[in-house]
């Protein structure tokens, strides 16, 4: 039995040790390192990278990265939850409305990143409209702002906050909304005291799902901030092309899956349940 | 609460209409984005663009070898997963799954040239494929493993009873009722490898252009509607494979 697991274990194990673990722990060595004139990381070993993350500039693309981070997941909680509210009490139609948000979901994350391009930019759908219907002399500069990241990463991740909601809140017994309001409690009321504590596991874990890829997102601020919106997955890639600084990207890169890492303990330790 | 239904259409509206317009625009005669009648015109430039069709067939090639490579181990480590929990591999898998994408990418690029450094081997394809590997694999094992729970771990106990060896139970009992869970979690993984620009951008070499990374530039470059025809093949044939998923993995 022992055999035959081990065996079957073994090709990933295999992998995640080479292509993730190692990958990461060489990140780590070169994060101690000296830049390179043209990139790379050579000795003499040193702790200057991690000193420059908390430089005032690069402290403040991470304080804006997780800003930009905390209102998209807001954002998305708000989107969220009543959608998730209504699949879970949809009765048989629930199927077809949660493949509605599956859907774009799983189909091409560039592509519904362009498509928000296509709409904002001068000459898009939206900026042209509005000059055709004479609303506006010129076009509105709608692309290559936080506004535009923001509503980009939101578009991008809403699916991971209702699933997990549509989880909790699929299993919330009926009878309870029923007895709050036999006891007086007005809809509002049910809603606030009722059912959002009990989908407070939910509410947990859909806000990390999207608050995880919100702060290390890169395509998004690329595409619809354009060079204006430096976050801190753009800084990450500069490091890594432009700037050639390795050692101090791979700081930033461990810095940023600290983070990661901390928020996803402490969700496990919540709830006593990892992902898998 | 009357208002739940309204708020939950808008938010459909939201999440479906930029995809629609798209759709609807890739077939606008105009260059521009002013209708001026339907067209086939810019999906013909796109069939007709040598380095599309090129960086199209990387994808599929990447996307077949990575899935195919990924489907095998991850089947396996679901099913010994479900023998018995693995915490390291577990929490290794999870966490590949919430690593940013940059992070993986540039910590994939860091080992390839660290690697290669020893070898004298460059990137190209099979370090595209190798990092599309890593990063479809948590999704295998978590659909194959959902499927593995809702199965009957007597079965195999009454095949090896009757005389079955272990691998016999596996490969005779258990294997034939995933299959459906095995296809699903390969269409997805494929869905997945076939749209990743991130990390392939910074693992890929000269020769392994992907469709994401032509699509890229393209977009950045400004307005084209060859991008709006190419976009709504892309949404169209990933939506029939999610759609073939899901039916399988409800099977």
């Amino acid at each position: 039995m022992n055999r035959v697991r081990a065996w079957c274990l073994a090709p990933t194990a295999g992998v995640l040790a080479t292509l993730f673990l190692i990958p990461l722990a060489i990140l780590l060595g070169y994060a101690l390192l000296t830049r390179g004139a043209y990139g790379g990381a050579f000795p003499p070993w040193t702790f200057e990278n991690w000193q420059r993350l908390a430089d005032p500039l690069y402290l403040g693309i991470l304080g804006r990265s997780v800003a930009v981070a905390l209102v998209s997941t807001a954002i998305c909680l708000v989107l969220g939850f009543p959608l998730a509210l209504f699949i879970a009490r949809a009765g048989r139609r629930k199927h077809l409305y949660l493949y509605l948000v599956i859907l774009p979901f799983w189909t091409s994350f560039l592509v519904r990143t362009y498509a928000w391009m296509f709409l904002l930019r001068d000459t898009g759908l939206i900026n042209e409209a509005l000059l055709a219907l004479g609303l506006i002399e010129e076009p509105l500069p709608l692309l290559y702002n936080y506004g535009a990241v923001i509503l980009g990463l939101v578009y991008g991740y809403l699916p991971f906050m209702v699933l997990p909601l549509y989880a909790t809140l699929e299993r919330l017994d009926p009878a309870l909304l029923e007895a709050a309001a036999d006891l007086g409690a007005r809809p509002w009321q049910t809603l606030r005291r009722v059912v959002a504590p009990l989908s407070m596991p939910g509410i947990r874990a859909g806000s990390l799902l999207v608050f995880i890829p919100c702060l290390g997102a890169y395509l998004t601020p690329d595409l619809l901030g354009g060079g204006k919106t430096i976050l801190v997955g753009t800084l990450i890639q500069n490091q890594f092309t432009n700037a050639r600084d390795w050692p101090f990207g791979a700081a930033l890169s461990l810095g940023v899956m600290a983070v990661v890492m901390a928020l996803l303990m402490g969700l496990i330790r919540r709830q006593d349940e990892g992902v898998l | 609460m009357r208002l739940l239904p309204w708020y939950a259409a808008a938010v459909f509206v939201f999440l479906h209409l930029p995809l629609l317009v798209l759709a609807v625009f890739s077939f606008n005669e105009s260059r521009f984005t002013v209708w001026e009648g339907w067209s086939l015109r810019w999906y013909r430039a796109a069939f007709g663009d040598a380095q599309l069709i090129e960086a199209t067939w990387n994808s599929l090639l990447i996307g077949a070898a990575a899935t195919a490579l990924a489907t095998a181990a991850g089947t396996l480590c679901a099913y010994g997963l479900w023998k018995r929990a693995s915490r390291w591999i577990s929490t290794s898998l999870s966490l590949s799954l919430v690593t940013p994408e940059i992070v993986m990418g540039i910590a994939l690029l860091a080992f390839f040239q660290w690697v290669f450094r020893y070898l004298g081997v460059r990137l190209g394809m099979h370090t595209v494929i190798l990092a599309h590997l890593m990063f479809c694999l948590a999704y295998v094992v978590i659909v194959v493993l959902a499927r593995l729970r809702t199965m009957d771990r007597t079965l195999e106990e009454a095949a090896q009873d009757l005389g079955a060896t272990e691998w016999q139970a596996f490969w005779r009992v258990t294997l034939p009722a995933l299959v459906p869970g095995i296809g699903a979690a390969a269409l997805l993984a494929f869905t997945i490898s076939f749209d990743d620009y991130v990390i392939t951008s910074l693992v890929a070499g000269v020769d392994s252009e992907t469709l994401p990374m032509v699509l890229y530039a393209m977009a950045r470059r400004g307005a084209n509607p060859v991008v709006n025809a190419i976009s709504t093949l892309i949404v169209f044939g990933l939506g029939l494979l999610i759609v073939a998923a899901e039916r399988m993995r409800e099977t």
